[in-house]
C-alpha cells in the first residue's frame, strides 16, 4: 500500500500522484462541512456572493463533530455519507477544491469532475470517530455558526488518515476492490 | 364512535410501584454507557474478523475500528460522533404502577441529560428542519408484558446505516430465494455508505409496520446467538455467507468480511404476503439494556 504525507494547501501535482487504494496522511488546515453548509454555499454561489472559506488547493471533510470533551480540541469526528453532498460538489471542485473526505459512493457527475479538476475523493473510516479526532489538533466554527454541529469548521489536521477512493485518473476503489473479492 | 361499557371484575391486586425518576436515572446511565462502550460480543466478532479478513486494506480498517473502540472506552468518549436519534424499547410488566410523574416525560428528560455532551442530531420537523437542540424526542416502542418488571433496551444508531435500510412487501409465494435476493441486494446497494462490517437485522412476516420493527429488534440480539428455530438459523447462516461473498468488505473497500452477523426475526403474516425488512447496523453498533 502506497502512502503519501501531504500538507495543505495542495497542488495539482499532489493530487495527480494519488491513486485509488493509496493511503494519505493529511496535515494542515482543512474545512469541515456537511449538508446545510453545502446548501448555503451553493446558494451563495448562485447569488454571486463570496464563499466564507477559500477553496483553491483546499480540503473539505464531511463531518459534524460531537462536542469536545475537556482536554480534547474536538469531539469524536468521523466521516458522514458523502453522497448527500454530491449535488453541491462540482462547483466547489471547479473553484479549486482539491480533496473531499467522507465515506460512501459519489455520483458519476462528481467522479467526472474529479478527473477534470485534478482532484481526489478520500474515505476516512466510518465508526472510528474517536481515533480520527486524535488527528485533529484544532477546531473552530468559522462560518454558519448558527448551525451548531453543522457549521463550517476550520480544522487543523495532523496526519489525518484516509484512503483514496476516486483519483484524478478515473480510478474507483469502491468499484474495483469489491470485484477482486467477490465470489460467485 | 361506539363506547362499550364493560363491567370491570376487579380483584384486589397490589401493584409494584416504580418511580419514573428511577427510570430516568437508569436510562441516562444506559445511554451514556452504550455510546462509549461497544458490546463485548461485537468486539470479539470484530477480532475474529480481523484474523479471517482476506484483504490487507480490510484488515487495517478492522484494526482501526478495534483501536477506536478501545480508545473510546478508555477515554469515555463516544465511539462515533453520530449518536443518532435514540430508539427505546420499553417493556412494562402489567403489574407495574408508575408514580412521580409521566413516563414519557421521564424518558425525554433522560435523553436530554444523556445527550448534554453528545451531538445534537435531531430536527423538530422533517421539512422545516430546525434542530431541537437537546436530541429529544427519542423514538419509543412500548410493550405490555406479564410480571412486575420494567425492561428498557436501546439502540443508538447512526443514520448512515439507517438510511440504507429497506422494506419490501413480497407476494406470498415469493419464498426464500426472493427473500435472500432482496436482503443481499440491500446490503450491496448500501455498500460503503452503511459503514460495514455490518450486523444485518432481517424481519419476516407481520404487517408493513410490524416487519420493520422486527428487523430493528433483530439488532438487539447479541452476536453468536442464532434464531432458536432451525430453519431460520439456517437462513441466517446462508444469508451471512451470501453477503460475505459480495466482496464489499470492511468500509466497502473490498474484502471478505462485509457482515459479522445476520439476525432474522419472524412473525405470523397474512395469506397474501411475505413482508421482508432489512435494518442495517454499522461498525459502531451501540446497544444496551437495563431492567428495573
Amino acid at each position: 500500500m502506497t502512502e503519501h504525507y501531504l500538507r495543505t494547501p495542495l497542488s495539482d501535482e499532489d493530487t495527480l500522484r494519488l491513486r485509488a487504494g493509496d493511503w494519505v496522511y493529511l496535515s494542515g488546515v482543512a474545512y469541515g462541512a456537511r449538508d446545510v453548509a453545502h446548501q448555503r454555499m451553493a446558494e451563495a454561489l448562485r447569488r454571486g456572493e463570496p464563499l466564507p472559506i477559500p477553496l483553491a488547493g483546499q480540503v473539505i471533510y464531511y463531518v459534524g463533530p460531537a462536542p469536545a470533551k475537556e482536554g480534547w480540541p474536538v469531539g469524536p469526528a468521523g466521516p458522514t455519507t458523502s453522497g448527500r453532498m454530491d449535488p453541491f460538489t462540482v462547483p466547489l471542485l471547479e473553484r479549486g477544491l482539491k480533496i473531499t473526505i467522507g465515506k460512501g459512493t459519489r455520483s458519476q457527475e462528481v467522479k467526472e469532475a474529479l478527473v477534470r479538476c485534478r482532484a481526489a475523493y478520500l474515505a476516512a473510516v466510518g465508526g472510528a470517530a474517536a481515533l480520527l479526532a486524535r488527528h485533529i489538533v484544532r477546531a473552530r466554527p468559522v462560518a454558519y455558526g448558527d448551525l451548531g454541529t453543522e457549521a463550517i469548521w476550520e480544522l487543523e489536521f495532523s496526519e489525518f488518515p484516509a484512503v483514496v477512493v476516486n483519483d484524478a485518473h478515473g480510478g474507483d476503489l469502491y468499484q474495483s476492490a469489491p470485484q477482486a473479492y467477490a465470489r460467485p | 364512535m361506539t363506547v362499550y361499557r364493560i363491567r370491570n371484575t376487579l380483584r384486589p391486586v397490589v401493584p409494584r410501584t416504580v418511580s419514573v425518576r428511577s427510570v430516568e436515572q437508569a436510562v441516562v446511565r444506559l445511554l451514556r454507557d452504550c455510546v462509549c462502550r461497544l458490546p463485548p460480543d461485537y468486539l470479539s466478532a470484530l477480532r475474529e474478523a480481523e484474523v479471517r479478513e482476506a484483504s490487507p486494506l480490510g484488515r487495517r480498517v478492522l484494526r482501526m475500528l478495534l483501536d477506536n473502540a478501545e480508545l473510546a472506552d478508555r477515554a469515555h468518549v463516544p465511539t462515533c460522533q453520530d449518536t443518532g436519534i435514540p430508539v427505546l424499547f420499553v417493556e412494562v410488566g402489567q403489574d407495574v404502577h408508575f408514580v412521580d410523574g409521566c413516563l414519557r416525560e421521564a424518558l425525554e428528560a433522560a435523553v436530554r441529560e444523556a445527550y448534554r455532551d453528545l451531538r445534537k442530531s435531531v430536527v423538530r420537523d422533517p421539512l422545516l428542519r430546525e434542530n431541537t437542540g437537546d436530541n429529544t424526542p427519542p423514538v419509543v416502542h412500548y410493550e405490555i408484558v406479564p410480571g412486575d418488571r420494567v425492561r428498557i433496551a436501546t439502540l443508538v444508531k447512526g443514520f448512515g446505516a439507517e438510511m440504507t435500510s429497506a422494506v419490501r412487501m413480497l407476494p406470498a409465494t415469493a419464498g426464500e430465494p426472493e427473500v435472500k435476493r432482496f436482503v443481499v441486494d440491500v446490503v450491496q446497494r448500501a455498500g460503503p455508505n452503511a459503514c460495514p462490517p455490518l450486523i444485518v437485522g432481517v424481519g419476516l412476516g407481520s404487517s408493513f409496520d410490524g416487519v420493520a420493527l422486527l428487523a430493528k429488534k433483530a439488532l438487539l440480539r447479541p452476536l453468536g446467538v442464532p434464531n432458536p428455530k432451525p430453519h431460520l438459523a439456517r437462513l441466517e447462516r446462508e444469508l451471512l455467507e451470501a453477503i460475505n461473498a459480495t466482496g464489499v468488505g470492511p468500509q466497502g473497500l473490498g474484502g471478505t468480511c462485509t457482515a459479522l452477523a445476520v439476525h432474522v426475526e419472524a412473525y405470523p403474516t397474512h395469506i397474501a404476503a411475505l413482508p421482508v425488512a432489512v435494518n442495517l447496523n454499522c461498525s459502531a453498533p451501540r446497544r444496551g439494556e437495563v431492567v428495573l
